[in-house]
């Protein structure tokens, strides 16, 4: 694509915007839209006509500065310059000016005292992407992204979608920490970043609990420690245990898939059925053994036991990729110099191990920390700093001050955590897979830590059933945690009653949520895959400047826990210019970009598999950017975007952390209905409606499979055979 | 039109602080088949993709077929290249894959398969248009990366080193096509390699790249008999590079004996001296020439090869297997035919 044809089209776009459509939002629906030319419905050129947005004529001169050059069929640097101006025009009057009139106090002299300016609408989004249009083209006629305006636009419209949806939430929430009562308030942020509510110590002599911090670091490290020992252990049976082992690894794969189509809290409550206070095994104790009923499973115990559960398999997925990618001539070489197999075992394997430990103990660490659903369930009086958060909040003392200090620690963990594990990879690389046929046969265990393995492994893989096994039945008998085990429909009646009356009537409670969840897991999925795959193939394949500022902002949503995204977004996107809460549109970007990095990361890897000569050819050919992304990469890279599809569908579904403060009553989700029941004690339901969620995920993602021969659904993707050119 | 197919004036390309071409002009005239060669490392790639504008200049000014093509992208160039790894798409046949750059350039499809399948005739691959191109030998992969860039009918035609996938017998065979089609069908074509005797064999022209510059170009002919300096004597054809000094035209000495040879001018004085392997034949000791003993002896079929001690150093020959047999350790004479005396010593 030329620079001119893209200038032309943004001119277009940019032009309908001022002219046609409605350029504040609708507060009332699409209802609305019969009040146009005139009243909220009104486009951008009514309104300066009239001269309620006078400030705003910078938008329409910019557009008559562009338009003379651009009919006569030329498309200039100078472009950039007024892309850029049309995009700060519109957001710095956007955020100058507010609801309550003037925002920023110092531009008065200038503004004056404008009246109230409600949120963007379509036609200030159509003059926005336009402005990213016409500054892309600019760029591409300068010779930047090599000359090619298609990448050029690409490049430029994912980076301000990322600005948009990222970085300013975040920026945003750093601002509402250092604010107190609407005023800067360095001091009441300092405060809050040292508060004992955060850091306490007081566990340790009395018996009030410690700081969130404190409790947080406490259950991360030992859901990371725990999880990553029992994935090894399961590790070594299925790649070292001989003949036997191939019979547990196929147990244990197939487990692998359960924690990804699980709701992350159902763990919780199948907990909370078997060690509740009226729990199944809690009452057999007390029959048997007369051990008292007690609550012990909420608080750490219980939290750390649903995380562990959830992530055991995925250290096993990482574990056991990482054991086959050792190449077993490595211990025979060992061996054959005369090593016995102990040694052999901590002289060879363990230190090639130690990056995919690494990478295993960090992932576990990471997801706890940012696990919302397991603590809110289960945690009881043990708070860590997710729950802290949602209820500073959504809690009776609503401190969004609070909030943001409280996200901040926790979004400093995390990234100290990744900035660990960089420091320690860094200078550790073994790289073990030589691409040459190893014909070498795997060293066999040493005969006691086999052992030691095998008693860690069967009794976790019984227990894991067992809990997996009450999800199964719970929903279907009168009360399961009485043990009451009569079959019944009646749990699932409640939810999913389905009646007659002039055609099919929605009755149960749970089908809004059901309906929405889809709708949004619908939507967002393919979103989350195109861009995904488009900025992987960007930053993969494009060389451009801010290439990459780009790749990092995406991995960055990666590292956000979703509490903290929750936050970020309603404190960024409450009020005008851009007010999204309460719609179905946020929960919808909040999954693109939440499940973003995993379409990004599938892409790259499926793309360094792909000789770039291909892409060469393709040029050579006379192919542009655009032809050689169609007929060339997106077909090559067919496997991954299905994947990354499967993927952000799933996520879609089962995610909690981040949308349960964007829902609301009209868009509500399944997996905040859920926690909803649970708080209302009615755990059958719950439970009922978490199989429906489980069996829909597992049809989806079975059919996909069957769809596209294998989909690879762990976030640990085994290294698939490199497409090379020709072969 | 004008009679240059290509004009390099003062391009250059660097990475970072590493120019990987430094300031390089040359013109290659139209029909002939120009080879880049150098070591690895030399910016031969480089300058090639910059012909082809898979890589920008930071630099200079690149036209091609009188037309300033500096800023524009590999697609704007109509340029055609072979690459190194063929670059077939997997996912196409073989028939798609020839017609790909013809539907990318808006032909009809039907249009765009009569002529693919013209060019596959052309170049002997009928029959095989509907298989992938996992399914062909390495040669009909070769063939087939030529004619989808041939039915391009492009201005400049590109190869970077096309041979070296192949086995070594088929290697010969595919170069002498590929001369041949250049031939025929009069294309401008710029031909990268790092193999010197590939290089002397398809080439009008050869132009050795050091360090991102340009050592020598020159014909085949002049580069091997008149290198302008120890690498390119050294990198064109094996050479043994002695220090001499010339005494007058026609006449060295090395290790201290005067020698009569044929030579190009050269003032006299101390001086590196080069000489072909061939060039030296030994004769049994007391003739006139450079005495030695024999160290090493290798019978090799058609040629044998010696190494031979001497005053001015250790000397590698070759003869013809024909000519008169040494075994080792016996004392020869050596004749030298044809010196080359370095203008660079530096290099």
């Amino acid at each position: 694509m030329g620079a001119l044809t893209l200038a032309r089209a943004a001119l277009l776009c940019a032009t309908l915007g001022l002219f046609l459509a409605p350029w504040h939002g609708l507060q009332d629906g699409i209802s609305e839209v019969t009040a146009w030319p005139g009243g909220s419905a009104a486009p951008l050129v009514a309104l300066l006509l009239d001269g309620s947005r006078w400030w705003l004529w910078p938008v329409a001169l910019l557009l008559a500065l562009a338009a003379p050059a651009l009919l006569r069929g030329r498309a200039g640097a100078g472009l950039a310059w007024i892309g850029a101006g049309l995009v700060l025009a519109v957001f710095g009057a956007g955020y100058a000016i507010g609801l309550n009139g003037l925002q920023w106090g110092w531009l008065a002299p200038l503004l004056g005292a404008p009246p109230a300016q409600p949120s963007l609408g379509w036609g200030a989004f159509l003059v926005l992407a336009g402005g990213i249009g016409l500054f892309a083209a600019g760029q591409a006629a300068r010779g930047r992204f090599g000359a090619d305006a298609f990448v050029a636009f690409l490049v430029c419209s994912c980076g301000f979608l990322l600005l948009l949806f990222v970085f300013l939430p975040l920026v945003n929430m750093l601002s509402a920490a250092l604010y107190e009562d609407g005023r800067l308030a360095p001091a009441a942020f300092g405060a809050r970043l040292v508060a004992p509510e955060a850091w306490s110590l007081a566990c340790l002599s009395t018996h009030a609990g410690c700081g969130v911090v404190w409790n947080t670091l406490l259950l991360a490290t030992l859901t990371a420690v725990i999880s990553t020992l029992l994935g090894l252990a399961f590790a070594l049976l299925a790649v070292r245990g001989g003949a036997r082992g191939k019979v547990s690894a196929g147990a244990f794969r197939a487990m692998t898939i359960l924690p990804l189509i699980t709701p992350p809290f159902v763990v919780s409550l199948a907990l909370i059925v078997l060690f509740g206070r009226t729990g199944i095994v809690t009452g057999f104790m007390w029959d048997w053994f007369d051990i008292p009923r007690s609550r012990w499973i909420y608080g750490l115990p219980g939290v750390l036991l649903a995380q562990v559960l959830a992530q055991a398999p995925i250290a096993f997925l990482l574990l056991d990729g990482a054991l086959r990618a050792i190449s077993p001539s490595l211990e025979e070489a060992a061996s054959t110099m005369g090593a016995r197999r102990m040694r052999v075992f901590c002289s060879v394997t363990w230190p090639l191990l130690k990056p995919a430990l690494a990478a295993s103990f960090l992932l576990a660490f990471v997801e706890s920390l940012a696990d919302f659903g397991n603590p809110l369930v289960l945690g009881g009086d043990f708070d860590v700093l997710s729950t802290r958060i949602f209820f500073a909040i959504a809690g009776a003392r609503h401190d969004p001050g609070r909030a943001a200090a409280l996200a901040l620690l926790l979004l400093a963990i995390t990234f100290g955590a990744f900035a660990l594990q960089a420091l320690w990879l860094g200078k550790r690389r073994y790289t073990t897979v030589t691409g040459k046929g190893d014909s070498g046969i795997p060293a066999a265990l040493p005969a006691g830590l086999k052992l030691t393995c095998a008693a860690v492994a069967w009794p976790w893989m019984i227990f894991t059933a067992a809990v997996y096994g009450i999800i199964l039945v719970g929903g279907f008998v009168h009360d399961i945690g009485r043990g009451d085990l009569s079959f019944t429909w009646r749990h699932l009646g409640t939810g999913f009653e389905v009646g007659w009356f002039d055609g099919p009537a929605f009755i149960g409670s749970a089908w809004d949520s059901l309906f929405t969840t889809i709708q949004v897991a619908a939507i967002s999925a393919p979103l989350t895959a195109g861009l995904g795959i488009l900025l992987a193939w960007l930053i993969a394949r494009q060389n451009f400047p801010g290439r990459r500022g780009l790749e990092f902002m995406t991995m960055l949503s990666f590292a956000i826990p979703g509490t903290v995204v929750g936050v970020s977004y309603i404190m960024a996107f409450n009020v005008p210019p851009v007010e999204l809460t309460g719609t179905a549109l946020i929960l919808v970007i909040c999954f693109v970009f939440r499940n973003l990095p995993v379409g990004v990361r599938g892409g790259i890897a499926a793309l360094a598999q792909i000789d770039k000569s291909l892409d060469e050819a393709s040029a050579t050919m006379g192919g542009g950017a655009f032809q050689t992304l169609r007929r060339v990469v997106l077909p090559l890279l067919r496997p991954a975007i299905v994947t990354a599809l499967a993927y952000s569908f799933v996520t879609a579904m089962t995610a909690v952390s981040a949308v349960i403060f964007l829902v609301s009553a009209r868009h509500n989700l399944a997996t905040v209905y859920i926690v909803g029941r649970v708080e209302a004690g009615e755990m059958a339901l719950a439970i009922a409606y978490s199989t429906v969620l489980i069996v829909i995920m597992l049809v989806t993602v079975l059919g996909i499979e069957k769809l596209v021969g294998r989909a690879r659904l762990g976030r640990a993707s085994a290294a698939a055979p490199p497409i090379r050119a020709g072969a | 039109m004008s009679d240059v197919a290509i004009n390099f004036e003062g391009v250059t390309k660097a990475f970072g602080n590493v120019r990987a071409v430094d300031e390089v002009s040359f013109q290659l005239p139209r029909g002939a088949l120009v080879t880049l060669l150098g070591p690895s490392g030399c910016g031969k790639t480089t300058t090639l993709r910059l012909v082809a504008g898979l890589e920008l200049p930071t630099g200079g000014r690149i036209e091609i077929e009188g037309r300033d093509v500096t800023g524009l992208s590999a697609a704007e160039r109509r340029i055609a290249m072979v690459f190194q790894s063929y670059a077939l798409f997997p996912h196409m046949n073989v028939l798609e894959n020839v017609s790909y750059g013809l539907l990318v350039n808006g032909a009809r499809k039907p249009s765009a398969e009569a002529e693919a399948n013209a060019m596959l005739k052309t170049l002997g691959l009928e029959g095989l248009g509907q298989r992938l191109p996992s399914e062909l030998s390495g040669g009909q992969q070769q063939r087939v990366a030529v004619a989808r860039a041939l039915v391009l009918r492009p201005k400049v035609l590109l190869f970077d080193e096309p041979l070296s996938n192949l086995d070594a017998r088929l290697r010969r065979r595919v170069r002498e096509d590929i001369r041949d089609l250049q031939r025929k069908l009069g294309l401008s074509v710029v031909y990268v390699t790092h193999d010197q005797q590939e290089a002397l064999a398809v080439s009008d022209l050869v132009c050795v790249m050091r360090a991102g510059k340009i050592a020598q170009m020159g014909t085949p002919v002049e580069l091997y008999d008149d290198p302008a300096d120890a690498f390119i004597a050294d990198f064109m054809g094996e050479a043994n590079v002695l220090q001499g000094e010339v005494l007058a035209p026609g006449r060295i000495a090395l290790g201290g004996i005067p020698l009569d040879v044929t030579m190009r001018p050269h003032p006299s004085g101390p001086a590196q001296i080069a000489v072909r392997p061939e060039s030296i034949l030994p004769q049994p000791e007391g003739a006139p020439g450079l005495p030695g003993r024999i160290q090493r002896a290798a019978f090799l079929g058609q040629t044998r090869e010696y190494e031979v001690e001497t005053a001015a150093g250790m000397l590698f020959v070759v003869t013809p297997a024909a000519s008169l047999a040494f075994a080792m350790g016996e004392a020869v004479s050596c004749r030298l035919d044809r010196v080359i005396p370095l203008r660079d010593v530096k290099g």
